[in-house]
């Protein structure tokens, strides 16, 4: 039985992406923009 | 697979917008877990809100001053779609529920016509264009989330009917995105998820993954006896016994309800899952 490997191997480079991401404080950048009401988003401008 | 997906989709909708009382402060959420994209499209200025939007995190990067690949978000994407694929599209982003919802109104329905196929690349277009190009090169503004993105609109509609001091500051941008959300939501009565079809640059990421992904589908080709019931009730226009896993399918799991061969299987199965299935009964 042949396991998925294409979809292994994008998981683990996925899991190492955030990994990244989170070590260079990412996410705070995500959240900093996530908890503004973004004024494009809701048509302000 | 109907009635099990609506749930889920509803289930996936209520969770991504779990801030109940923002709906009537219209004050958006700001706890911890606005730092974790959800797989979907839904906007983070949704009161409802408690994640944050894969597209709009990504434009948040490109579209600033100090340039940083963005490792984080690009890294959930991918990790969202080699799992799924576009089973995301399927069972749990809330704008592609909602207009699941808008097609099961009765209306005129005209989901196959001519120009069907040429439209899909402008998703594509979007993608490169709105998302990437144009963010990354003028800056400080999210070109997609700022000109086309629907959940924004909706999310501003929901802002404003909950805090009046929010109207005034409404013009001439949101009366053009209200435009394009209206044009969005009536093609939702007569043709099957428009704006999944030719439109969301997010589900046009995913359909790269649906090759690849955990979540896919197989064909026995020796129990597929070519009716030809699995293409006619794709409503994504998909002959699913020619193409199992088009870029195209969003995992709704019809075809495989309506073959009378059960030739199809979908699901987190190997990617021979089928062709054993077949082995053993013959
Ligand atoms: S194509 Fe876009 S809007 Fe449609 S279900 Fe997928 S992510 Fe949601
Ligand atoms: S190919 Fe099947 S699972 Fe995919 S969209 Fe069409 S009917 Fe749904």
């Amino acid at each position: 039985m042949r396991k998925n490997i294409p979809a292994l191997i994008l998981i683990a480079a996925g899991i190492a992406a955030v990994a990244a991401g989170i070590c260079l404080d990412q996410h705070t950048d995500v959240l900093a923009k996530a908890i503004r009401i973004c004024m494009e988003c809701v048509g302000i401008g | 697979m109907g009635k099990k997906r609506t749930i889920i989709q509803a289930l996936s909708a209520i969770l991504c917008n779990a801030n109940i009382k923002g709906f009537f402060t219209g004050q958006i959420y700001t706890g911890a877990t606005k730092s974790v994209c959800v797989p979907g499209l839904n906007c983070y200025s949704c009161p409802g809100a408690v994640g944050a939007c894969p597209i709009g995190s990504l434009q948040t990067f490109l579209t600033g001053l100090k340039f940083k690949v963005p490792y984080y978000v690009v890294g959930l994407l991918i990790f969202f779609g080699a799992v799924l694929g576009r089973a995301v599209c399927g069972f749990l982003c809330p704008f592609g529920f909602l207009q699941d919802i808008l097609f099961k109104i009765p209306f005129f329905k005209k989901n196959r016509f001519k120009g069907d196929r040429i439209l899909r690349y402008l998703k594509y277009v979007i993608l490169a264009l709105f998302v990437i190009i144009l963010p990354f090169t003028f800056k400080l503004t999210p070109f997609f989330c700022k000109y086309i993105c629907p959940s924004g609109t909706i999310a501003g509609l929901l802002l404003s009917a909950a805090d009046p001091r929010v109207r005034p500051m409404l013009g001439n941008l949101f009366e053009q995105k209200l435009v394009i959300l209206g044009i969005i939501l009536s093609a939702s009565l007569i043709v099957w998820r428009p704006f999944c079809k030719y439109l969301c640059p997010l589900g046009a990421i995913y359909g790269f993954f649906n090759k690849a992904a955990l979540y896919r589908m197989d064909l026995s080709k020796d129990k597929c006896i070519s009716c030809g019931k699995c293409a006619g009730v794709c409503n994504m226009n998909i002959d699913p016994s020619r193409t199992p896993n088009s870029m195209e399918c969003i995992r709704c799991g019809e075809c495989v309800k309506a073959c009378p061969a059960g030739a199809l299987v979908c699901g987190f199965i190997r990617q021979d899952a089928s062709q054993k299935k077949s082995e053993e009964v013959v």
